[in-house]
């Protein structure tokens, strides 16, 4: 299932109808609680998109409270194994911000950039981001597969693939892994 | 007894340490009255220190406001008056209706209590901090953003940390003393709360040291991230307001209790210190930005 979220209804729907700017932590905790109702009621399978098109400014305590405290909750849950986001919209200053708190709890995300393409944002090693990259580039694929793509051994890809899934950048199907994208 | 402040002629972040000074040696419970008629400028940092000042004193100060009209037409466009009021005995008339022209005030002085107060100062500022930042500093457009980051940061401080209300204030002005006259936007936020060190020795996880005093806290806080907060994810308001003004080429200035450090001291301030010890204990906390015109 595929949810779409816009940050700047969620604001205005759970803080102030007024406000156009994620701006303090408060504000950030509540409309972090109005996502985690909305995930709630999806199930334990989802895709969802958190769209920042129509925010004004995001300081680092609304991206903590939003984007890391969103991204650690669903890590940290086992009931949301099979939760993942994509993030879009975002301007340079808001990716300043996000990236900030990303860096800080060791964290990465999806982003999905348009015309220009989806990459992987934030904290995330060399190693980890080529295989993701192969992973996203072929469509998904078994454990030897991604490891012939990215020239490296079997059980060190299937090690780097665990560890993207754990942090919700890949899916894991019967197949193999699929990369989190966004679907239109 | 009462006790006269004078206030000097500008008053600014270093100035106001003589009214500091002044009242270091008095007891607490003293009666004063701020004297501020021979005052012909003050910044943003001045005016809300002033207030701050007023907030601290268990009993009502007395304040002469500046003789000169123009100076009292500024602190009237200010909003400092309509504060001062309900925290100073006024003696001798102020200038109280600002005239209605253009100002050079990018945010009148703001109480900040409450989250509420801080969304207000980011929605009010950002169409007017677009045309100063790009149109007279010459900043590059995305400069407004974080600028507007940057402020709710500071502000948030305030909430967060301090123990009681405080005030903002956002002005822009041409410096003559430094940068050759050229522009400058200045912020500041001052409280008369608990200040840097009280508020992480409230925190549990402290580490204890061997040497611990408002220098060391502010240091810990400004320059290190640190909170009184266990959240990982505390602590990063100050490392996002340096990053922006070490962008800009500007400054961020905090004081606290006996202390003030500069996150880090511009080319254009040679005469800054990183870090003073010692100062007349004050209070809270108060911090300015201050970023200046950018030339070719």
């Amino acid at each position: 299932m595929v949810n779409h979220i816009d940050l700047s209804s969620v604001l205005k729907r759970s803080v102030c109808a007024l406000y156009s700017n994620l701006v303090t932590r408060p504000t950030g905790a509540a409309v972090r609680n109005e996502i985690e109702l909305q995930l709630g009621q999806l199930g334990p399978k989802a895709l969802t998109i958190i769209d920042f098109s129509h925010v004004g400014a995001l300081d680092f305590s609304c991206a903590d409270e939003i984007v890391a405290k969103l991204l650690l909750s669903s890590i940290a849950n086992p009931e949301r194994q099979d939760v993942y986001f994509v993030f879009r919209g975002m301007t340079d200053s808001h990716l300043d911000a996000i990236e900030t708190v990303l860096e800080r709890h060791g964290l990465c995300l999806v982003y999905d950039r348009g015309a220009d393409g989806v990459r992987l944002f934030g904290d995330i090693d060399p190693a980890g981001r080529e295989a993701w990259e192969a992973v996203f580039n072929s469509g998904g694929g078994a454990p030897d597969e991604i490891a012939a793509a990215v020239g490296i051994p079997c059980d060190e890809a299937s090690k780097l693939l665990e560890d993207l899934r754990h942090r919700r950048l890949l899916m894991r199907t019967e197949e193999g892994y699929v990369a989190v994208r966004p679907v239109s | 007894m009462t006790t006269l402040i004078n206030v000097p002629l500008t008053l600014d972040d270093k100035t106001f340490e003589q009214v500091l000074d002044q009242l270091a040696p008095l007891p607490a419970d003293e009666k004063i009255i701020v004297d501020a008629r021979h005052t012909r400028w003050a910044s943003p940092y001045g005016l809300t220190a002033l207030l701050t000042l007023a907030q601290s004193r268990p009993d009502r100060p007395g304040f002469y406001p500046p003789e000169a009209e123009k100076t009292g037409s500024y602190w009237a466009r200010t909003n400092f008056y309509k504060h001062a009021e309900e925290l100073y005995e006024f003696h001798g008339k102020a200038q109280r209706s600002p005239p209605h022209r253009e100002s050079d005030v990018l945010l009148e002085i703001t109480p900040i209590v409450q989250s509420a107060d801080v969304h207000g100062v980011v929605e009010r500022i950002q169409k007017k901090a677009q045309e100063i930042l790009v149109g007279e500093l010459n900043l590059e457009s995305k400069a407004t953003m974080r600028f507007t980051m940057a402020l709710s940061e500071a502000c948030q401080n305030i909430i967060e940390h301090a123990g009681c209300g405080g005030w903002v204030a956002v002005q822009t002005y041409t410096w003559q003393q430094r940068l050759n006259g050229r522009r400058v936007v200045v912020i500041a936020v001052c409280d008369a709360g608990v200040g840097f060190r009280q508020s992480l020795e409230s925190s549990p996880a402290r580490r204890l040291r061997d040497r611990w005093n408002d220098a060391i806290a502010l240091e810990d806080a400004v320059l290190n991230g640190v909170s009184r907060f266990p959240d990982k994810g505390r602590g990063q308001g100050f490392a996002g307001m340096r990053k922006f003004v070490g962008h800009w080429d500007g400054k961020l200035s905090v004081r606290s209790g006996t202390a003030r450090i500069v996150a880090s001291v511009p080319d254009w301030d040679p005469d800054e210190t990183a870090r003073e010890e010692g100062l007349a204990p004050f209070p809270g906390a108060q911090l300015q930005i201050t970023i200046p015109q950018r030339v070719a």
